[in-house]
């Protein structure tokens, strides 16, 4: 195999990493978009939130004198899913459940103010400088000639895909079969009417800002450890690309948030690699309004398709 | 009360979780490691507090209802005032009182105050225009910024590789602007709401990455600097006069005052802001501002009615572009150094701010709620660190209690009699 093949399988991996943790966070927009049919502005916060309280764990776990590896990554995981679970409920409870009605455009306004009053918050309790972590896991598999260019699939690559896989696993599960899911999906079909089945609307609509919120904490804990370094800004990008993701593969849509999150990493990895690394965030927003000019509903976004 | 017992535990719960961690732990580099330092008592005391408010807060809240309608209500304004308020001739008055203050002050007032009134201008422009896009035609555009940006880069760029003065420079940094938004408004404005919210928002980032990268032309992150300063009729501004130009001073025989130059670009900036004011007046009593409200009220009826919503948007996005675009070039004349830095998303969020605060489509709300953005900072020195975090916490707080802003717009309507 020629060396390109290589570079190329190198983009690709490095993107479908990225663009599974873009899928995670688009999984919040999507779902909260689904039955309420409002964009959570201050969702990329939540995951910068879960960013930071990872390092804060990892860091204690490590003080504590804790090597082993998965629990270090259990730890921080659950940690940072239980604090973001509480942002994103009171993100409901103050800048959402109170406006609901009303012109579309309050809500979204104080999601934006919201979204300010975070970065902000967290900038003020921990500096606004860069904090850059020690690679925890070191190492992988490389892919093709022992000599020579070959591809690299990273131990913490690999650690991204099985716990995107598993919670993503998780998250259907929960949403077929459960009786909560059930209550999720008919609130997505007509909330109105699911209230006047005796079903607690208000409950479930705080549950998907919960659950979107723990899963950014997942994405914010693996791109955390991967990127190594977080600062209080990083949330208004991840935000802004995972939304993007969220819209191409159809808002409203799990499956399709998954599938725009990969394509929108691979799409932005190929950029790095082949073009220039600056403009990625470029690509990011063009493929937005071309999704958005060509096929506004997305790439599964079909009337039909099951929301959540 | 002891109904509410259980879910004020929860929230006092919900605090503690919360902030424990992200305030009471601060994380920080050392070496190649992290090192956590725990804050002082003095933060787990707020924490402890803020958690016990919300408690009690959520314990007595149907008490705490109970006593708010208890409340008398304010005085509501005598309505023989609200009466003579609304009259035309009034209102005319009132805006010439206006205006001539505005006029005199400078003459009574110090430098650094003349160059803040003219930053509360320069912010007065940019929320009409950005009230034109969000307060009349009800498109939220969070990218307006992006149309500040190309204005004071067009009038910069002309000036730095053709040497074009401010006059010309200002028409063509409109026109520019009005430019861009029309080709970005022609594909997005056929979306939705928050669709388009995002959209304009990924805009404005691009513009600011595009002019961060494209060094050759741009000079990228370091900025482009000694803009040329506007001129009166070929009068320079400034001690002594560049070849083939005549200073103000000289040509009106008084000693030369670094002063002149500021009161100056004041009088510009007002100027500006008049005739923005007068044009959108203009424009809101013709069809064309008649069909940006109606479509901001009923999308759908407006089709019926044949108005053409696409056309209708388009057009109130770019005449909002323009505005940008003029207060762009202000801008860029005025600071004499511009840089992508100044062109972030926060600064649409302040305009936008500026807008909800003074309330959607109100234009005398608008000018307030710009004094009142502008100047909250300076006057609140001792908490700028806290500027942000106060700005974010009022949007949401705004749009709770008061979501149609300080002066909400009068809608003209009629009452039918019965």
């Amino acid at each position: 195999m020629p060396d390109s093949f290589y570079y190329l399988l190198q983009q690709l991996l490095n993107g479908l990493t990225v663009g599974s943790t873009y899928a995670l966070i688009a999984i919040g927009y999507t779902m909260v978009y689904g039955i309420i049919g409002m964009i959570n502005f201050a969702h990329g916060e939540v995951y910068m939130i879960g960013s930071y309280i990872a390092f804060i764990v990892l860091a204690a776990l490590a003080l504590m004198g804790i090597e082993s590896l998965p629990l270090l990554i259990i730890g921080a995981l659950v940690v940072s899913m239980i604090v973001t679970s509480a942002y994103g409920y009171s993100i409901e409870r103050v800048a959402y459940r109170p406006l609901r009605g009303g012109n579309r455009l309050i809500p979204l306004i104080s999601a934006i103010g919201m979204s300010i009053f975070l970065q902000n918050l967290v900038r003020l309790a921990q500096g606004s400088r860069d904090i850059a972590m020690p690679n925890l896991v070191r190492g992988g598999l490389d892919i093709g000639p022992t000599t020579g260019f070959h591809a690299t699939l990273s131990y913490m690559q690999i650690i991204i895909f099985v716990v995107t896989l598993i919670s993503m696993t998780l998250l259907t599960l929960f949403i077929t079969r459960s009786r909560m899911g059930r209550a999720c999906r008919a609130c997505a079909e007509d909330l109105k009417m699911t209230n006047l089945l005796g079903i607690n609307t208000n409950g479930i609509i705080a549950l998907t800002f919960v659950i979107g919120a723990a899963l950014a904490a997942v994405a914010g804990v693996l791109l955390g450890m991967y990127y190594g370094v977080i600062n209080p800004y990083i949330g208004f990008m991840a935000g802004l690309k995972a939304f993007t993701a969220a819209v191409l593969g159809g808002i409203g849509s799990i499956p399709g948030a998954v599938l725009g999150g990969l394509l929108l990493g691979v799409a932005e990895a190929m950029t790095s690699g082949y073009f220039s690394a600056e403009y990625k965030d470029v690509v990011a927003f063009s493929l937005l309004i071309l999704i958005l000019l060509f096929r506004p509903s997305g790439i599964l976004g079909r009337p039909e398709v099951e929301k959540v | 009360m002891m109904r509410n017992l259980k879910p004020a535990l929860i929230s006092a719960v919900v605090v503690v979780a919360l902030s424990g961690l992200l305030m009471g732990v601060r994380i920080s580099q050392q070496g190649t490691g992290l090192a956590l330092t725990g804050a002082g008592p003095d933060v787990a005391m707020k924490i402890a507090a803020a958690a016990l408010f919300i408690f009690l807060f959520n314990l007595f809240r149907d008490q705490l209802t109970a006593l708010w309608f208890k409340v008398p209500a304010l005085p509501r304004t005598p309505a023989a005032f609200s009466i003579l308020a609304g009259r035309p001739a009034v209102r005319r008055l009132f805006w010439c009182f206006l205006i001539a203050a505005a006029l005199i002050w400078p003459f009574m007032s110090n430098r650094s105050n003349i160059d803040l009134a003219t930053l509360v201008l320069i912010y007065v422009m940019l929320g009409l225009g950005l009230n034109i896009v969000v307060g009349l035609a009800g498109l939220l555009d969070l990218g307006y910024v992006g149309f500040y940006a190309v204005g004071a880069y067009t009038y910069a760029l002309l000036a730095m590789y053709f040497g074009v003065g401010f006059w010309t420079g200002l028409a063509a940094a409109g026109a520019m602007a009005a430019l861009f938004g029309f080709l970005l408004g022609f594909p997005v404005l056929r979306l939705r709401g928050d669709y388009l919210a995002i959209v304009t928002l990924g805009f404005g980032e691009i513009i600011r990455i595009l002019l961060n990268n494209f060094t050759a032309l741009t000079n990228g992150p370091n900025g482009i600097g000694s803009i040329p300063k506007p001129e009166l009729f070929g009068l320079e501004f400034s001690r002594r006069a560049s070849e083939g130009m005549q200073t103000f001073h000289e040509f009106f025989g008084i000693e030369f005052n670094s002063v002149h130059r500021v009161m100056f670009l004041y009088f510009l900036a007002l100027l500006l802001v008049l005739l923005t004011l007068f044009v959108i007046n203009r424009l809101l009593r013709m069809p064309v501002g008649r069909a940006w409200e109606a479509l901001r009220e009923d999308e759908v009826a407006c089709r019926s009615l044949g108005i053409n919503p696409t056309a209708v948007k388009l057009n109130a996005f770019t005449i909002g572009a323009t505005f940008a675009g003029f207060a762009g070039c202000f801008f860029a004349a005025r600071q004499g150094f511009i840089s992508p830095e100044s062109f972030t998303f926060i600064e649409s969020a302040i305009i936008l701010a500026i807008v909800v605060l003074g309330g959607m489509g109100s234009q005398l709300g608008v000018i307030l709620a710009a004094i009142i953005m502008t100047l909250l900072p300076e006057v609140a020195r001792q908490f700028d660190e806290y500027r942000m975090l106060l700005f974010g916490l009022l949007m949401v707080l705004m749009m709770i209690w008061r979501p149609q802003g300080l002066l909400p717009m009068k809608r003209p309507h009629m009452e039918l009699g019965t």
